[in-house]
């Protein structure tokens, strides 16, 4: 029997399940740095991020009665994003409701892998964040601070109950008298050193900025992810930072930038597909995050800037079709 | 000048250094009356009738026709209905062979003086464009427009073929004669040979042997796929974009198929009309690789039987390359006059499609530069306004999106079922 089948007959090797496992590998040095920082608590914490992920997953293929899916590995994608954007010390139980509201609530309820408006991982950072603030900001200290004893601080919890608290820093980068476990980028004393090793406070995954950049490297040097996404956000926030009169180095290296930008604002599903439509991304990532961090009341905003984006995206892809080769007409948008 | 997007392919030019041999004539030949595009040819021979070498067995009054010529002699033994694996039916007529070749007086050299006998003894030729697409030349060559570029498609970006390149290292005098005679007649000041630069003893042969002949330049081009498809050669050699809707001598440009050019300029030399052609046999099934020479109407099955194929092993027998060959349903398969090779496979590629993941290198794929994924998205809706909006009909069919998909979506084929449902005034 001859097969029968429409033209071309060869296929590249790619597929979407190698492209997940890239976006793993990209994320293990990070991962490694996390728990040598964090210690074995980060692992736990990632293990069952990646297990609750995974098995919500299944179950959800399972009860919808569709293809299962979990080979693809974008479940356990998920579960890994979702764990580097989490304090170490994050109870296990709210670290599983994540999961829940990143791969039931934003994936499958939307169709599943393809279908999700928004980042997974980056919605559910931003429900735990709402839910459970205490939790969500609380760092814990890496186990090379001075004068570290392995205790949790509280250092920016109150800065984001109310604006009536005035403890620790208060907004971004007027910290001179901050606790010990405050990320950063709320601290702004932390040295350039101390913030590319991650030598400081933060979630398991942002902390070490030489990884994410070697884990981003890695991802364009594959060609998993385009350069211009990262480029742009990275770059604009840099440069309204210099304009504000704050480092921008500083800026770039702390908080949830680099794995916000390397790792989350290129996610396939959830941003534009042509190369003009990522640079508007990017720009308008870098430029949100740079308002929530300058005027706002919370110290970050990358997670929020990559939802705000994530929800133009299907906007910025209708202005930035191609243009097809000797097209009679200019392509009108498509309503 | 902006890069067209494109990609790289293994070339598994297995065959490069394998020299056209010429197999035996089979015991029949079964040629079918339409193998390019235009209408059917009517048989002009009947049941039990002697033909001969070069005789003409079929025709039609139209212009947009080509007549067929057999290249074996014979009894004719039948006039019966034929499928062709686009699923199309046509007549084919069967020759048993006598095995001794005796030529047709009909065959000598024709006479031309001008433009218009030039273009009636081309279409006598029985030509078409050996390339794959089977358009007919003297269509081609007929344009009034002015042109004042004739590109030689010498790129065979297919992976797997070799039969244009060793038709260029093997007959390049003919090349270059077929090259003067078009230009001459046509009145076309300036030719460029496009020849993609994995073929580099040919690209140099014919350099050499174009130097005296005057504006001919042989360009070399990077060897990426699709660097062959008419209007992507045409926008690498000249930078001129054949818009929609439009022909290549809109722009001034009139492209050839290099065996075409070839097999021209034999016919004005001998009158040898198009009845045999060369084949690039290839596949994990295939002994003896190589390019053979058959006449027209031989069947695959007598041609894989002469490279040692081990035909029970075949899983996928495609006549052409594999990015845009058709898979056929019958061993038996007639060789038509613009299949430029058979690749009979056992290892094939089945792959089981997932959702798209929206990353986007369809588009960066796609040469065309259009959006496969969202032109699947409309066709899943039927969406014609969207469909028209985003071009489909724009798409070559070249593959390129099906092949880096990783979620392995049939993108092309899509497009191809999207072109389909466009009413036909929405060109």
């Amino acid at each position: 029997m001859l097969k029968i089948s429409a033209s071309p007959h060869i296929t590249d090797s790619i597929s979407t399940r190698k492209i997940m496992l890239l976006v793993i590998i990209a994320l293990l040095p990070s991962l490694t740095v996390g728990i040598v920082m964090f210690g074995l608590r980060a692992l736990l914490l990632t293990l069952v991020c990646v297990v609750a992920s995974v098995a919500f997953e299944g179950i959800c293929r399972i009860i919808m009665k569709r293809r299962q899916t979990i080979s693809d590995l974008s479940a356990a994608v998920t579960g890994l994003l979702l764990a580097m954007n989490l304090p170490s010390t994050l109870p296990l139980w709210q670290a599983i409701i994540g999961c829940f509201i990143a791969v039931v609530i934003a994936k499958q309820l939307f169709g599943g892998l393809g279908q999700n408006f928004a980042n997974p991982a980056i919605l559910a950072r931003i429900v735990l964040m709402l839910s459970f603030t205490s939790d969500m900001t609380t760092w814990s200290i890496t186990r090379f601070m001075k004068g570290a004893d392995g205790t949790v601080t509280t250092g920016a919890t109150s800065l984001l109950q109310s604006g009536s608290v005035e403890t620790g820093a208060t907004s971004l980068l007027h910290g001179g008298s901050v606790t010990t476990g405050a990320t950063p980028l709320v601290t702004g004393n932390a040295s350039y050193t101390d913030l590319l090793l991650g030598n400081t406070g933060g979630c398991i995954g942002e902390v070490c900025a030489l990884a994410l950049i070697i884990g981003g490297i890695f991802l364009i040097a594959m060609k998993v992810i385009s350069p211009v996404t990262p480029l742009a956000f990275i770059g604009s926030l840099a440069a309204l930072e210099l304009i504000a009169g704050n480092d921008p180095i500083y800026q770039v290296l702390s908080g949830g930038l680099l794995l916000g930008a390397f790792f989350m604002a290129t996610d396939y599903v959830t941003t534009p597909i042509t190369s003009k439509g990522k640079l508007i991304f990017g720009l308008g990532c870098g430029i949100i995050t740079f308002v929530i961090r300058q005027f706002g009341s919370y110290p970050e905003g990358v997670s929020f800037s990559i939802l705000l984006m994530n929800i133009l995206t299907p906007y910025i892809d209708r202005f930035t079709m191609t243009k097809p080769l000797g097209a009679s007409e200019p392509v009108k948008e498509n309503v | 000048m902006k890069k067209l997007n494109c990609i790289r392919l293994g070339h598994n030019k297995n065959t490069e250094n394998c020299p056209i041999v010429r197999l035996g004539i089979p015991e029949s030949v079964r040629i079918p009356m339409s193998m390019n595009m235009g209408a059917a040819c009517e048989p002009i021979v009947n049941v039990g009738d002697f033909v001969c070498v070069g005789q003409k067995i079929g025709d039609n009054q139209a212009f947009f026709s080509v007549p067929v010529h057999s290249g074996v002699s014979g009894t004719v033994t039948a006039i019966s209905d034929y499928q062709l694996p686009s699923g199309n039916m046509c007549k084919a007529i069967e020759i048993q062979c006598d095995g001794k070749q005796t030529l047709c007086e009909s065959v000598k050299s024709p006479v031309i003086s001008d433009k218009a006998s030039f273009i009636k003894a081309v279409r006598e030729s029985g030509m078409v464009g050996l390339g794959g697409a089977g358009f007919p030349t003297h269509v081609k060559l007929s344009t009034d427009a002015k042109i004042d570029t004739l590109i030689i498609n010498a790129a065979e970006c297919e992976p797997y073929l070799t039969s244009d390149d060793r038709m260029m290292l093997e007959y390049p005098d003919e090349l270059a004669y077929g090259i003067e005679l078009i230009s001459h007649m046509l009145d076309i000041p300036h030719v460029i040979i496009g020849i993609e630069d994995n073929k580099t003893a040919s690209a140099e042969l014919l350099t050499k042997k174009t130097a005296n002949i005057k504006n001919t330049e042989v360009k070399v081009l990077p060897s990426l796929y699709p660097q062959g498809g008419e209007k992507i050669m045409i926008y690498n050699c000249t930078g001129r974009i054949v818009d929609e809707g439009k022909l290549p001598s809109d722009v001034g440009v009139i492209v050839v198929n290099v065996s075409t050019a070839i097999l021209l300029a034999r016919f004005f030399k001998t009158g040898m009309p198009l009845v045999e052609r060369v084949l690039t046999v290839d596949g994990d099934t295939v002994g003896k690789s190589g390019n053979y020479l058959v006449p027209i109407g031989t069947s695959v099955s007598y041609v894989l039987e002469n490279a040692q194929c081990n035909i029970s092993k075949i899983k996928k027998l495609i006549m052409g390359g594999p990015m845009m060959g058709m898979t056929v349903f019958d061993i038996n398969q007639p060789v038509c006059k613009a299949n430029g090779a058979v690749l009979a496979m056992e290892k094939i590629t089945e792959n089981r499609e997932s959702a798209c993941i929206r990353c986007g290198r369809c588009v960066r794929a796609c040469p065309i530069n259009l959006m496969p994924t969202e032109i699947e998205k409309a066709y899943i809706r039927r969406d014609i306004s969207s469909l028209q909006k985003l071009k489909v009909n724009l798409c070559i069919n070249c593959g390129c999106c099906t092949y880096v998909c990783p979620s392995k979506r049939k993108l092309a084929e899509t497009n191809q079922l999207a072109k389909a449902i466009l009413p036909r005034t929405a060109k």
